[in-house]
């Protein structure tokens, strides 16, 4: 181990700590949730309507589960189940993705998209 | 036997004891951050065991075969695609900064961790079409980090305890 590689390491973390500081400023509340299958949106509903959906997509079924203002994936018949593991997610930006089925589900503020009041 | 065979051979062993890696880290106990599929990356102890041993090229193959492999037995398509994005990074920066002789295996290791992390997510997010993919790079970060540290340390003692 260098001195280098101990300078290397506080960076990267440094770096990621600012990250993280900075999503968490930003972060605010969303209200809704929107399916993307392959980059194109397919659905989205609202955070504050519990409700269940079954994702078809072509490589298998994800089940969406919007509860208590918050989305998880129940169950989804993917190898590797990281969609199923993800905590629930309610913020925008925060996203569940199962890439074996090119799936994504992310947190979005429909309405009131960031300052902007009034656009002329 | 001719240097040249031996050589064959034990690149051979070298993508077989990478691919048992990757299968064993498939099997360990999942390690749930707030990105769930966080990996160790153990088959990058072979990699850049190869890298410093024989070179970029050696290290390459083997990783490659090693994608190509792991596919056909385990995975899909899909899958290779961001696999092979992610080891292509990584080899490519663990070769820079191999290059610049500044930082030890150590170094080198963190950084091919995290580079093979930053090219998943790159590809994720161009095929998803979702740039908030990249948020996850935070916490990728710090597991890449601390797990190419381990990844390095075990490298170096290869590379001091195997004379091949």
């Amino acid at each position: 181990m260098k001195k280098n590689d101990i300078v290397l390491i506080a960076v990267l973390l440094l770096l990621a700590a600012a990250g993280l500081l900075l999503f968490n400023a930003l972060k605010t509340g969303g209200d809704t949730v929107v399916v993307l299958i392959d980059g194109v949106e397919s659905a989205s509903y609202p955070l504050s309507v519990d409700t269940e959906v079954f994702i078809d997509t072509a490589d298998g079924v994800n089940t969406l589960v919007i509860s208590g203002g918050k989305a998880y994936v129940r169950d989804a018949d993917c190898p590797d189940g990281i969609c199923v593991s993800h905590r629930p997610v309610s913020m925008v930006g925060e996203t569940i993705v199962c890439l074996p089925h090119s799936l994504v589900i992310k947190i979005e503020a429909k309405s009131g998209e960031g300052d902007i009041d009034i656009a002329i | 036997m001719s240097s040249r065979t031996k050589k064959i051979t034990f690149l051979g062993l070298a993508a077989a004891v990478a691919l048992i890696l990757s299968y064993i880290e498939a099997m360990l106990p999942p390690i749930y951050a707030a990105v769930p599929g966080i990996k160790v990356g153990l088959p990058n102890i072979v990699i850049i065991f190869l890298l410093y041993r024989y070179g970029v090229r050696e290290a390459a193959t083997v990783s490659f075969i090693r994608l190509v492999i792991s596919m056909l037995l385990f995975g899909n398509a899909t899958m290779f695609i961001y696999s092979a994005a992610g080891a292509l990074l990584s080899i490519l920066l663990m070769l820079i900064f191999k290059s610049t002789r500044l930082f030890s295996t150590v170094g080198v290791s963190v950084v091919g961790g995290i580079a093979h992390n930053l090219g998943q997510v790159l590809c994720a997010m161009l095929l998803l079409e979702t740039a908030e993919i990249s948020y996850y790079m935070i916490v990728l970060t710090v597991s890449g980090t601390l797990a190419g540290v381990f990844i390095g340390l075990a490298g170096a003692l290869l590379l001091k305890r195997i004379n091949i």
